[in-house]
């Protein structure tokens, strides 16, 4: 059983500037595949860098399967790393570099050579190129060759600092299946940090979303997109991203467009516990559907970007003028400048707190 | 249609602004040939000289015109076996130990720096800032009580002490360039600090030793003073025979060009390799 759990854990790099990584609590389960996704600066490395090892705590700490190893040096965590450049020592061949942990290790050379080659196979790697220096390989064979050197060393729990970050856009989307997959099939721990939410939604068993070195969220990717705690989980969450307006309060609900968007009676009551005359609104783009002038939401459109089977329409509100985005279906969508109307359900409109960001919810 | 096209922009500039441009290279091209000639010039008059009988050196004006004899080279070959044994074994010996001791240091002032490691550096440099007249009272002082004057391991000693400052530096810049993170995969396979300089960071600045090692080896082997001072016929140096090749009395240019021309080729040789890989080590940053 490895869990891995992050008590309090506080990274501080510099006295006076916040901390880099603020009271971290976050439990990890065993075997489970845990994104870390934030904006860049929110900690999310230097959270995956504690619990490697390579970076200290200030404050609190962490654990591997019921050892604290706060303390404990990186090479004895039992942990594996997959680098963002990769790592890979130039001069080493393939295989001296996926062995070289095992070396350390005394690992006997036949069972090295065995172990090697079990995890080449595990990751389509042709023998041909283990003799091969790194230099001779191309991106995505390095980046399975730092798998590779994680995979041997067969770890506790495996990190993976940005792994696919220094693909080209499809040979990411396929490599990102084969870890999610491999990671099945392993059934090792993982945390793995990235700043694109689409790897973390489409990878994650749960995704823990971070900013300002402080934990937002943490969910299984659907609660995420269905649940936002806040306006930064909402906004991060999804793309293209929610529509958040800043909108004043009506009764019985906001005002936007023109028209007044009916909110629950207990998200009405909140905002008024709050004292609040305003509040922010949140509304996915395929919530938004077009409706042939019955709708009451009223726009103009801008822009029309087509996708292939959606297309996403760039929009202006009647009134106030502010633009919204919304996905629409892509056989035929109407044309830049045409007069359009919307239908919103009230379940799928969420309201944030203006100043806090957060969410306003019965 | 016509195929060609009308290209705007820099292919042809207005005519007085490309004359100032091609004049202004032309000039910058007569003043780098002047420098360069006046550099070289001096050496190509040792070579000449050196082909020269003894009798038609030290002519006015100079003859150019001279039936080329080795006399004075075969002279040089007779005469020079200790002078060049030592040097060799002076400069091998001391490079080898700067390297030794270069390595160790420059890696506890950059990948894992020492407390106070600014003043370390700055040490280390500042040594190279007194001359070295200033301390040769000293240092033969020394050597008498050490039993070390006219030793080929005084030298060898010397030399190092001499470029261990400028290989620090120089060893110290190479291994701030290897990636961190190359450092950390390292850290995290469980290599400690004798396999991490051995394994990892070794091979990846070997450009850079290279090249800190050719500039020791010229720079000892050009060594004159602290040889001359030193040593006397057990441990006296290329350098030396130089001065040992003025006689006393009668004519000896051609004889001095000859062993000068001699003493000169093996440095020219490493300067040569050197400035090759000396590129290559100062861009090492780029073939991260």
């Amino acid at each position: 059983m490895t869990q891995v759990s992050y008590v309090s854990a506080t990274r501080v790099y510099t006295k006076d500037a916040p901390p880099a990584v603020d009271a971290l609590d976050l439990e990890i389960k065993d075997g489970e595949f845990m994104v870390l996704v934030g904006p860049s600066g929110s900690g999310k490395t230097t959270a995956l860098r504690m619990l490697a090892g390579l970076e200290p705590l200030d404050a609190g700490r962490v654990e591997i399967g019921d050892r604290d190893v706060t303390w404990v040096p990186p090479k004895d965590r039992d942990i594996a790393m997959v680098f963002q450049n990769y790592a890979l020592y130039p001069n080493k061949t393939v295989a001296e570099n996926m062995g070289f942990a095992l070396k350390m290790q005394h690992v006997a050379r036949p069972e090295r050579d065995r172990r090697v080659r079990e995890a080449a196979r595990l990751l389509d790697l042709d023998d041909m190129l283990l003799d091969r220096k790194p230099k001779a390989l191309s991106g995505g064979q390095r980046q399975r060759v730092a798998m590779g050197r994680a995979i041997v060393r067969e770890p506790k729990v495996f990190l993976m600092d940005e792994p696919l970050s220094n693909l080209d856009a499809k040979l990411r989307v396929q490599t990102r299946s084969q870890i999610a997959e491999l990671q099945r099939r392993l059934g090792v721990t993982t945390v793995y940090v990235t700043h694109d939410q689409v790897e973390a939604m489409t990878m994650g068993h749960r995704v823990a979303v971070l900013a300002g070195g402080k934990l937002q969220q943490c969910d299984t990717p659907r609660h995420l997109y269905d649940n936002p705690v806040n306006q930064f989980v909402a906004g991060f969450i999804g793309s293209p991203a929610m529509n958040l307006q800043t909108v004043p309060l009506a009764d019985g609900g906001a005002r936007l467009a023109g028209t007044v968007i009916p909110l629950p009676a207990a998200v009405r009551a909140a905002a008024s516990q709050a004292g609040l005359h305003e509040l922010v609104l949140g509304i996915r783009p395929e919530h938004l559907h077009l409706a042939d002038g019955a709708g009451e939401i009223a726009g103009e459109v801008m822009l029309v970007e087509e996708l292939g089977a959606d297309a996403l329409l760039h929009v202006r509100l009647a009134g106030a003028g502010d633009q919204v985005v919304t996905r629409t279906e892509g056989r035929r969508p109407p044309a830049p400048g045409q007069k359009v109307t919307f239908h919103v359900q009230p379940d799928d409109v969420f309201a944030f707190h203006p100043v806090t960001g957060a969410r306003l919810a019965g | 249609m016509s195929a060609v096209a009308v290209r705007p922009g820099r292919t042809r500039a207005p005519g007085p602004q490309r004359f100032r441009e091609v004049s202004g290279k032309v000039g910058w091209g007569i003043v780098a040939w002047v420098v360069g000639i006046a550099f070289f010039l001096p050496v190509l008059w040792m070579v000449i000289t050196a082909f020269k009988p003894e009798s038609a050196a030290e002519t006015w004006p100079p003859r150019f015109v001279f039936s080329p004899t080795l006399a004075e080279f075969r002279l040089v070959f007779s005469g020079w076996g200790p002078y060049v044994t030592h040097s060799a074994i002076a400069t091998v010996g001391s490079t080898i130990l700067v390297l030794v001791l270069g390595v160790p240091a420059a890696y506890a002032l950059s990948v894992h720096p020492v407390k106070r490691w600014r003043d370390g550096l700055f040490f280390f440099i500042s040594t190279k800032m007194l001359p070295i007249v200033a301390a040769i009272g000293p240092l033969y002082v020394i050597a008498v009580k050490a039993h070390l004057l006219d030793s080929i391991w005084l030298l060898i000693i010397l030399y190092a002490a001499m470029n261990l400052p400028l290989a620090v530096w120089m060893i110290r810049s190479f291994m701030l360039e290897v990636p961190g993170e190359l450092l950390e995969a390292a850290e995290l396979d469980g290599a400690g600090r004798i396999r991490e300089i051995r394994e990892v960071i070794l091979p990846v600045i070997s450009p850079g030793l290279v090249s800190t090692a050719l500039i020791c080896v010229i720079f000892a082997w050009n060594e004159l003073f602290l040889a001359l001072n030193l040593t006397v016929t057990n441990a006296a140096t290329m350098p030396m025979y130089l001065i040992s090749s003025v006689p006393q009395e009668g004519l000896y240019i051609a004889h001095l060009s000859a062993a000068a021309t001699v003493a000169s080729v093996p440095v020219i040789i490493v300067g040569w390799i050197a400035q090759r890989s000396l590129v290559r080590g100062l861009a090492m940053g780029a073939i991260k």
